[in-house]
């Protein structure tokens, strides 16, 4: 098992590499001058020494190396500094923004708590509804939970999150004006109450993510149930005298998970694409909505390094589904 | 007993051809049959609607802005009276324009990918690792960040419109094509070990002749369903990109340009979100419903049952 762990770990390491590369080139690749802001008046030599100040005027390899550095060698050392105290990253150059002039990673770590918890929130709904979901109606195949189930779940699919949001925002934002249209960022949860308002704020935005999940996962669920339903390990395990509960909780469900497991990581760059949108319809102040602004705003370092949080955080989550795959399925560790 | 009378049944079934089997049972699939008939309405309604409609999606009416459904204007008008079904059928156009491009750029390169790594042993490893890279890519975000950065060159180059239609299908069709290329290098994989292509190569057939001849032929069906599903994914992946507003420019409609439009009036007029919603959705659901049909129809297995 360690050993398994340990040989994933070692292939997300260049996948990461080279998906920054591939970031870093598609930005300088670009045909697209970072000084197109600065006033006519200005000098073509004093413009040249904001190009070099800004880092723009050596070699690419250079500049992807440093980048490099900058992300994986000083930017941990700030994260050491500030838990232990120590001073490894005093007056090394970090990531900074063109916007804010302040480095990338501070407000980052400001905003990705926000993104987490949407996601990993919705994900957690998603999860909670569609197994029963699926379950029963593989269970029940055809009868009428099941035609109204595929139904419902052909809907969730084909309605994109950004009709779901303004959608939802009319039912229950305006008419029946349970729940705040926004999220308000500012809010601080210190007792019972301010939890409440919290927990409300949550609800629009998690449940525009969960019916996408929801959709997906049960789906799979139930075709992952109708798989193992007629093999022979089933008969077996009914033939020796276990509950009609067991056999499908225990020995069904942990075979069908596999696959869905599969399908939950493979969604991943989908529903980070879906909460970009949620944040933008709900104005949560996540990453999503950061690296939406940094585009508009021309900041070349903000964008490259959320794009690549975004990458990091997906084979990050590959990583933790190859893992789980292995502990549902004991024959893979060997391979 | 039963089942040996149905097998006759099938046998001496008169006139019965490959593609006429696929009908049969794709007609019995109620969804998908809705979803064929309403798909294919949308994209009739889209293309020939403009000849019909009285009203020009651009043409600015200021004295009947904001007005509500009526008869001369069935889904009402805009803050600057322009007609929302002309804008709506106009969207309509683009969307479904971009996103049989995109489908078509996507299968070509996933069948491309799909086939030499099937087919050639010596590069599979290499073109799966591509598309493993491919797939943990942060997909919307390298979008967002393509439409940013190309948009200008091109739009000068191709003109604002064709510049921005280029950039979206080239760009949706090189994120999109990974799950094709999987699903058919599954298939060629299967399909190398049959005894009719070790035949084809055991007389000296060129590989290239063997790929277009005995090869693409049989993989037909897995990717007519993708294809099928390919259009669905690269309109939803259009409108994000013009809600997010990196599509088209603004006085061009699009149905994701429509409803981004529509939620600064969300307070005032719910409903003018309902229609470019209600539209994309109903597309994407025919789509899918179609797609699923499809494949059950195409699948040997489940055919004839």
């Amino acid at each position: 098992m360690f050993d398994y762990t340990v040989r994933r770990l070692l292939i997300a390491v260049p996948t990461l590499v080279i998906i920054s590369l591939v970031i870093f080139l598609v930005l300088s690749l670009a045909p697209n001058d970072p000084m197109a802001q600065v006033p006519m008046t200005v000098p073509p030599e004093v413009k040249e020494k904001m190009r070099e100040a800004l880092g723009l005027g050596q070699p690419l390899y250079v500049q992807f190396w440093k980048w490099l550095v900058q992300f994986f060698w000083i930017e941990p050392q700030v994260f050491i500094d500030y838990y232990f105290g120590t001073q490894f990253a005093e007056d090394k150059l970090r990531v900074i923004s063109w916007q804010t002039r302040a480095p990338v990673m501070d407000t980052v770590v400001e905003r990705l708590p926000q993104t987490l918890w949407v996601v990993g929130m919705s994900y957690v709904v998603a999860i909670a509804i569609s197994i029963p979901i699926g379950i029963y109606s593989a269970y029940k195949q055809y009868s009428v939970f099941d035609q109204a189930g595929t139904f419902v779940t052909m809907v969730g699919y084909s309605i994109p999150p950004f009709f779901t949001g303004p959608l939802v925002i009319v039912i229950f934002a305006v008419n029946l004006e349970w729940f705040p249209s926004t999220y308000d960022t500012l809010h601080k949860v210190v007792d019972w109450d301010t939890f409440v308002v919290q927990i409300k704020q949550m609800v629009l935005p998690v449940m525009v993510l969960a019916i996408q999940g929801t959709a997906q996962i049960s789906r799979y669920m139930r075709s992952a149930i109708l798989d193992n339903l007629n093999q022979d390990y089933v008969r077996t395990a009914r033939a020796k005298g276990l509950s009609e509960s067991i056999v499908i909780l225990v020995h069904v469900l942990r075979n069908s998970m596999i696959p869905v497991i599969t399908v939950i990581a493979l969604n991943l760059p989908l529903i980070f694409g879906g909460a970009i949108i949620t944040e933008q319809v709900f104005k949560v102040n996540g990453i999503g909505q950061q690296l939406i602004l940094a585009i508009y705003a021309n900041d070349l370092p903000t964008i490259q390094t959320l794009t690549f949080i975004f990458a990091f955080l997906i084979v990050g989550m590959n990583l933790i589904a190859d893992v789980l795959y292995a502990i549902l399925d004991p024959r893979i560790r060997y391979e | 007993m039963n089942k040996t009378k149905n097998k006759e049944e099938i046998l001496y079934q008169p006139g019965s051809s490959y593609w006429g089997d696929v009908w049969l049972q794709f007609k019995k699939h109620k969804g998908a049959l809705v979803g064929a008939i309403l798909f294919f309405s949308i994209v009739i309604a889209v293309m020939i609607g403009p000849f019909l409609w009285p009203f020009e999606p651009n043409g600015i009416d200021i004295r009947s802005r904001n007005q509500g459904p009526s008869f001369l204007h069935p889904f009402g008008t805009d803050q600057l009276g322009r007609d929302t079904f002309a804008r709506m059928i106009a969207g309509g156009r683009t969307s479904i324009t971009v996103g049989l491009a995109a489908m078509f750029l996507a299968i070509f390169l996933g069948t491309l990918v799909g086939v030499f790594a099937g087919y050639f042993k010596r590069l599979d490893g290499l073109l799966m690792r591509f598309t493993d890279l491919f797939l943990s890519l942060p997909l919307l975000p390298l979008l967002l960040l393509m439409m940013f950065l190309f948009r200008e060159p091109l739009s000068v180059a191709y003109g604002p419109e064709k510049g921005m239609f280029i950039l979206i299908v080239v760009s949706i069709g090189i994120t999109s094509w990974m799950p094709t290329a999987r699903i058919v290098r599954g298939d060629v994989l299967a399909l190398k070990q049959r005894e009719f292509v070790i035949a084809a190569r055991s007389i000296g057939t060129p590989d290239q002749k063997i790929i277009l001849r005995h090869v693409l032929p049989n993989i037909l069906s897995p990717i007519l369903v993708s294809a099928t599903l390919g259009i669905a994914n690269a309109i939803i992946t259009e409108s994000a990109l013009s809600f997010l507003g990196l599509g088209f420019p603004p006085d061009f409609p699009t149905w994701g340009r429509l409803l981004n439009d529509a939620v600064d009036y969300l307070q005032l007029h719910p409903e003018r979100v309902m229609w470019p919603g209600l539209a994309i959705s109903l597309t994407v659901l025919s789509i899918n419903f179609l797609g699923d049909g499809l494949r059950d129809a195409l699948d040997p297995r489940i055919r004839g049952r």
